[in-house]
């Protein structure tokens, strides 16, 4: 419980940190910056070495939260935080979708390899692999199928092709955490299900996948904000309209006449993963007795 | 004709290593007749736990046969037809007492009701009665062995094999559960194949008592201890009962290694 709690005031600390560093910086810094070897008369010239600190370029964090309370874009439009959460909501579920391919493939294949050692060989490389794939070439080829799928008669929405490429992030740290917690009983557990004669299924479902938790809490928790990541990149990549990624980037586009409203769904995106990862986190809580230590004897 | 619970004849072990073969026992001849009582005794490493791990077909002998009520050991795995305690408890953590023990009865298909009988008995007998709602991190090491003997007893097989498992038990624990054991032995009518690396205790429990040596492995004397039936308190003030640890004391220390003081 204590822990918990001191859990709970490092978080609170941090985020205190960084808003007090960014106004002390802000207060501080120079207002245009610090720019050296640059052309007089020719803008964005030479290497900027320190931020500029003016209201456009770093808004005051206030601002930033009564942003979230003022209108959208002027006129009766609702306040900028109705979009954002419907903005949100919307990423949400489709990273949900994207999280839970993800990690049904991830499980496969974690099963898969753990079974048969030269599904292993033969699998293991390609999947670390394919995380060195970057997202921004992959998006636009998921995107084009994905159209050409439509168009052939199947119905397949854009945000379809989102979860898709949110799941290709989520599967990695589900396939290595399945593979590396069954593997983990211990070899007397192990010795023990054999002269009860227990086959793999019964081995897998008393055994294997209880001793895996462990193994599994972190990687379902890294898959859900790898998820989250995912969707708002592929969301931007492939111009997806309605989430929050792609309101990120027309607010930034309006960014030197309104400049604290791309802060909504910036924050609107860190709530994302926040939410994400705090539900896999809820998983936890009733699995605790897989979590406990090993016996001492 | 009796029936023999465990017939190992010419049976030899040796694993390969990186630095070469350890030759963990050789040329072991060794029966055990069905409800008969056998202790293996011997220093440390003489391979008491690679024979029981031979005879419970955890690992296949590199030579020699070795039959278990007739069969070949790996069908009377899958027959099974015996019951194990390890060295280490080996209990699944995230169970409870009662869920350590019923495992080999879920397994098997018990139906939950009749489970639930059983491990309430079996709890009771190893007296671990108000601690079935525990979870093994919140025993004592001695309680946790407890559990996996009682787990061990569950399916009353016909051939129990036991490594050391009264050796983390406090002196009257273990004098009761040997008492216990006995008993239940001849209840069942069970044969057991007990390691351990006590003189007194393999004396107190055993029909026979199997004296091991080490590098390589094997048996260098087999004694009767002619104690009779009844294995009571008593028992273990009379003269015969000394007699019978001086006996195998010598059998011990002639060996030609002196390691018996070993652990
Ligand atoms: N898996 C293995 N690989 C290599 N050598 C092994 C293996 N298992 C056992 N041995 C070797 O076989 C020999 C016998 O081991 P074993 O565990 O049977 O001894 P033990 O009589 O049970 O000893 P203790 O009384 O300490 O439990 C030892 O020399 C050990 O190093
Ligand atoms: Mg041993």
């Amino acid at each position: 419980m204590t822990r918990q709690r001191a859990a709970i005031a490092w978080g609170v600390l941090g985020v205190v940190a960084i808003m007090v560093i960014w106004e002390v910086y802000k207060f501080l810094g120079p207002a245009e910056g610090f720019v050296v070897g640059a052309i007089t008369g020719q803008t964005g010239s030479g290497v900027m070495l320190l931020p500029r600190t003016n209201d456009r370029a770093m808004p005051h964090i206030w601002e930033m939260v009564a942003r979230l309370f003022q209108s959208t874009s002027g006129g009766d439009t609702p306040p900028l935080i109705v979009p954002v959460v419907t903005a949100g909501l919307l990423t949400l579920g489709i990273a949900a979708v994207g999280w839970l391919i993800g990690v049904s493939v991830g499980a496969l294949l974690g099963l898969v390899m753990q079974r048969w050692r030269l599904a292993e060989w033969g699998l293991l490389p390609w999947i670390v692999v394919s995380q060195t794939v970057p997202l921004i070439a992959f998006a636009p080829i998921v995107n084009s199928i994905g159209t050409q799928i439509d168009r052939g008669g199947t119905p397949w929405p854009q945000w379809l092709s989102v979860a898709l490429i949110a799941s290709y992030l989520a599967f990695f740290p589900v396939a290595v955490g399945v593979l590396r917690g069954l593997e983990a009983p211990d070899r007397i557990h192990l010795d023990l299900m054999r002269t009860y004669a227990a086959g793999y299924w019964p081995t897998l479902l008393r055994l294997r996948l209880p001793a895996a938790v462990p193994h599994l809490l972190p990687a379902l928790r890294l898959a859900a904000a790898s998820a989250v990541v995912g969707a708002v990149v592929a969301e931007v990549s492939i111009g997806m309209r309605g989430g929050i990624g792609r309101m990120l980037i027309q607010l930034a586009g309006q960014g030197s006449s309104d400049p604290a409203a791309p802060w909504g769904p910036t924050f609107g995106s860190i709530a994302l993963g926040l939410v994400a990862a705090g539900s896999v986190a809820l998983i936890g809580f009733g699995l605790k007795n897989y979590r406990r230590g090993e016996a001492t004897a | 004709m009796t029936e023999f619970a465990v017939r190992a004849e010419g049976v030899g072990k040796v694993f390969p290593t990186k630095d070469g073969d350890v030759v963990a026992l050789t040329e072991v001849e060794l029966t055990v007749d069905a409800g008969e009582f056998v202790s293996l005794i011997g220093p440390s490493g003489c391979g008491k736990s690679t024979l029981l791990r031979l005879i419970a077909d955890l690992d296949p002998a590199s030579s020699g046969t070795l039959e278990i009520f007739g069969k070949p050991a790996s069908k009377a795995r899958v027959d099974q037809d015996y019951g194990i305690a390890f060295q280490q408890a080996g209990l699944l953590p995230w169970r409870t007492v009662a869920g350590n023990i019923a495992l080999p009865l879920e397994l098997h298909g018990m139906a939950k009701p009749a489970r639930a009988a059983r491990v309430a008995e079996l709890a009771e007998l190893v007296g671990l009665t108000e601690f079935v709602d525990r979870y093994p991190d919140q025993l004592s090491g001695g309680m946790q062995q407890r559990v996996a003997i009682a787990r061990a007893l569950a399916e009353q097989p016909r051939l129990l094999l036991m490594d050391e498992p009264f050796g983390a038990l406090d002196e009257m624990t273990r004098e009761y559960l040997q008492g216990e054991l006995t008993r239940i032995a001849a209840d069942t009518g069970a044969a057991v194949v007990f390691v351990t690396h006590s003189i007194p205790e393999a004396v107190f429990l055993s029909d026979r008592v199997v004296v091991m040596s080490p590098r390589p492995g094997r048996i260098t004397d087999i004694l009767t201890t002619g104690l009779g039936d009844t294995r009571d308190e008593a028992l273990r003030e009379s003269p015969a009962y000394f007699e019978r640890v001086t006996a195998v004391r010598e059998a011990l220390h002639g060996t030609p290694v002196e390691r018996a003081n070993e652990r």
